[in-house]
């Protein structure tokens, strides 16, 4: 393999030509591993790290190949190959993930070679999905497009993206590690349940910056980020980074899987003592080498340049008359579509919920549709958001009808961002080989059960999150009302926590009692949220601010009374 | 987990060049329905998966072996936790798509 210094590939900026050279030899290299394995040649034990450094799992009922998706943003050409992979090679449809990355389900290994070759052909890759490495870098899914916008992440995650993805001293961390940045006032990044998260800022001069917090993260042991440092200068992005990088693979833990996250390193160390180890390797480090040149952040900054915006007026017209005439479409318009920089432009939000749906599963024709879609009205552009939605970030407002009809006809009209049908569902037991119980089911009686649109909108901000199994890739923790699968001799039960936060105001929800059946959860929910409705204050008054208000009790009492 | 006396027990894995869910059948050979699973007690099962896992070494056929208990429903045969019976239909929620979709 060829090793790229860091240095030279953060300092020259040939996306296209060494990108497509690294990810062809790792293809091609990957191929012969596979012929490999398959004479014989190589046994399971051997195979099996390589293969996960290629994105591929092995699941309950075939391969699961995971396709990164950086930062989550893609073209319509490159959604529309991986509709044609999903056509081709497994069955007609693909599940967009909390990590901002597509799996597909029944993929064969004697496939992958050449499923890896049509995804390089459009600068697409399953590295960095997998392994101890440090993987696809998140963010905001409004970046470049939020009217709150401060920072556009996407350039410093492009910066990480170059920096770490050949980078020797990260290929074997401790344990994964997971990065995440939001630019924007508000946080739609969950940036403090990472291994590390990034706020981007601007200071009084208005000169870019970051706040780092540093081991959150979910799964058995769930722990919100601490602050390390409140201001990072731009070019101390990486050498900061770099510090903490070098101080958790000096000191992590490689014993025990359970204990090796950074997370429980900063926990066990204790908060100042690492930031002092961090501090020292950064002073250490800090120099001309590992100073982020404004000149690359330009250079870089260009590849995000945006779009050809035309000069419209702020509003609509022919959005407010399209409304007026169509309370269906003015729901949507209300609950999907958010605020944009330019004025005249809008961003909409697709929900992969539809009532009774499977949350993130997409159709490869729905995929098609959404490609044309985002080719027609958003510039050939789209985004992976982590609660599992897709994103077209540049609608113009007059064409915004237009769209949601479009939408409406394929089933991915439906208005519910951020409401309660908005659930985010791990694959659970219906096709993890580790979890614990179905998370899928659930999500759909749920859905269903809240299905009418005014009763959501009525409800308000109210997300629900379910994961099949304590690794939490379903973020049930940080859910206004999360959802535990867990097993009790063979049957599938469910813990009910109630108060987690994935903003910045993080927090981990709490056990409400003991865990319910799968029929008892949906009527625990629909109880949860008529306790809610009878005591708030106000329409303004959210779940969690009643919840913060009254307490736990009012909601046992309800779900337990009849116990 | 010690199973009950009479517990019946299979044995199954992935198939390694498509991952496809396979059972141990009659005499030693690879299955893909349920339906033709040698059924097994607790002290066959230890040795016919010792056995399995000894020829997949060999012939790299199969990977991630392991047996698990079926109980008997209605004279059928039923693997005993969820887990093994998606295994051997499909998703719970895409009766459209595994082995039960194409029963
Ligand atoms: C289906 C195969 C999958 C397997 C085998 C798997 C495995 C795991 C494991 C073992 C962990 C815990 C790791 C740790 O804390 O060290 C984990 C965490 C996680 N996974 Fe998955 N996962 C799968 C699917 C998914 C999917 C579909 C998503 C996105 C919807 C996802 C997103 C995550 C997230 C967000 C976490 C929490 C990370 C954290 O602790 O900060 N995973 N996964
Ligand atoms: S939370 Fe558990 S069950 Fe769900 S995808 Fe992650 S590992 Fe599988």
């Amino acid at each position: 393999m060829n090793h790229i210094a860091p240095g030279a590939r953060a300092g020259i900026y040939h996306y296209d030509e060494i990108d497509r050279r690294f990810v062809g030899e790792r293809v091609e290299q990957f191929r012969r591993q596979v012929e490999r394995r398959l004479s014989g040649e190589l046994t399971e034990e051997e195979f099996k790290p390589i293969r996960l450094m290629n994105g591929l799992y092995l699941q309950l009922h075939a391969y699961m190949l995971r396709i990164a998706v950086p930062y989550g943003v893609m073209s319509a050409v490159q959604l529309r190959k991986l509709a044609e992979i999903g056509r081709t090679y497994d069955k007609g449809y693909g599940h967009f993930t909390t990590r901002q990355n597509l799996q597909y389900n029944w993929i064969k290994l004697e496939d992958t070679p050449a499923i890896l070759n049509a995804l390089a052909d459009v600068d697409m890759h399953a590295l960095q999905t997998s392994g101890n490495c440090v993987r696809n870098v998140t963010t905001d899914q409004f970046v470049g497009a939020a009217k709150d916008e401060v920072v556009d992440g996407r350039v410093y995650a492009e910066i990480l993206r170059q920096w770490t993805s050949l980078h020797p001293e990260f290929t074997y961390l401790p344990r994964k590690f997971k990065i995440a940045i939001s630019g924007a006032a508000s946080d739609r990044a969950a940036v403090r349940v990472h291994d590390v998260g990034l706020l981007a800022r601007r200071n009084e001069a208005g000169e870019a910056g970051f706040t780092f917090y540093v081991g959150g993260g979910l799964g058995r042991s769930p722990f919100i980020g601490k602050l390390v440092r409140e201001w990072v200068a731009e070019e101390d992005f990486v050498a900061y980074l770099e510090a903490i990088l070098r101080v958790y693979n000096q000191y992590g833990r490689r014993d025990n899987i359970y204990k090796a996250r950074i997370k429980i390193l900063v926990h066990e160390l204790g908060l100042e003592k690492f930031k002092a180890e961090v501090e020292e390797e950064f002073a250490r480090l800090r120099g001309p080498k590992y100073r982020l040149d404004p000149a690359i952040v330009a250079e870089i900054r260009t590849h995000f340049a945006p779009p050809p915006f035309e000069d419209l007026p702020e509003t609509s017209s022919a959005l407010e008359r399209a409304k007026a005439e169509n309370p269906a479409f003015a729901n949507w318009v209300a609950v999907n579509v958010a605020e944009h920089k330019a004025p005249g432009y809008a961003i909409a939000t697709i929900s992969l919920k539809p009532p009774g749906g499977i949350p993130g599963d997409a159709s490869c024709d729905q995929m098609d549709v959404i490609a044309d879609l985002a080719e027609q009205y958003s510039f050939g552009e789209l985004r992976v958001s982590h609660v599992q939605n897709i994103v077209l970030a540049h609608v113009k407002q007059d064409e915004l009808y237009a769209l949601w009809q479009k939408l409406d006809a394929v089933n991915l009209g439906t208005a519910n961002a951020g409401l309660i049908g908005d659930i985010i569902a791990c694959p659970g037991l219906d096709y993890c080989a580790l979890a614990n119980a179905r998370a899928i089911p659930l999500a759909q009686a749920i859905s269903a059960r809240f299905a009418d649109p005014l009763r959501q909108r009525t409800i308000g901000e109210l997300g629900i999150k379910i994961s099949g199994c304590i690794n939490a890739c379903g973020h049930h923790h940080v859910a206004a009302i999360g959802i535990l699968g867990v097993d009790k001799k063979g049957t599938e039960f469910y813990q009910i926590t109630v108060g987690g936060d994935p903003t910045l105001t993080t927090a981990i929800g709490d056990i409400l009692g003991p865990a319910v059946t799968e029929h008892e959860a949906v009527d625990a929910i629909e109880a949860i949220v008529e306790v809610y409705l009878a005591n708030r204050t106000g329409e303004s008054e959210r779940f969690l601010d009643t919840l913060a208000r009254v307490g736990h009790g009012p909601f046992k009492e309800r779900i337990y009374a009849a116990d | 987990m010690p199973s009950p006396d009479g517990t019946l027990h299979a044995i199954t894995a992935n198939r390694l060049r498509d991952g496809v869910v396979v059972f141990l059948g009659a005499a030693g050979a690879w299955v893909e329905s349920f339906a033709d699973a040698a059924l097994l007690t607790e002290a066959e099962a230890t040795t016919a998966l010792a056995a399995a896992k000894a020829q997949a070494e060999r012939d790299q056929f199969g990977v991630d072996l392991y047996a698990f208990e079926v109980e008997s429903e209605n004279g059928a045969a039923l693997p005993v936790k969820m887990r093994e019976r998606i295994r051997t239909l499909g998703p719970s929620v895409r009766l459209d798509l595994g082995k039960q979709a194409a029963a």
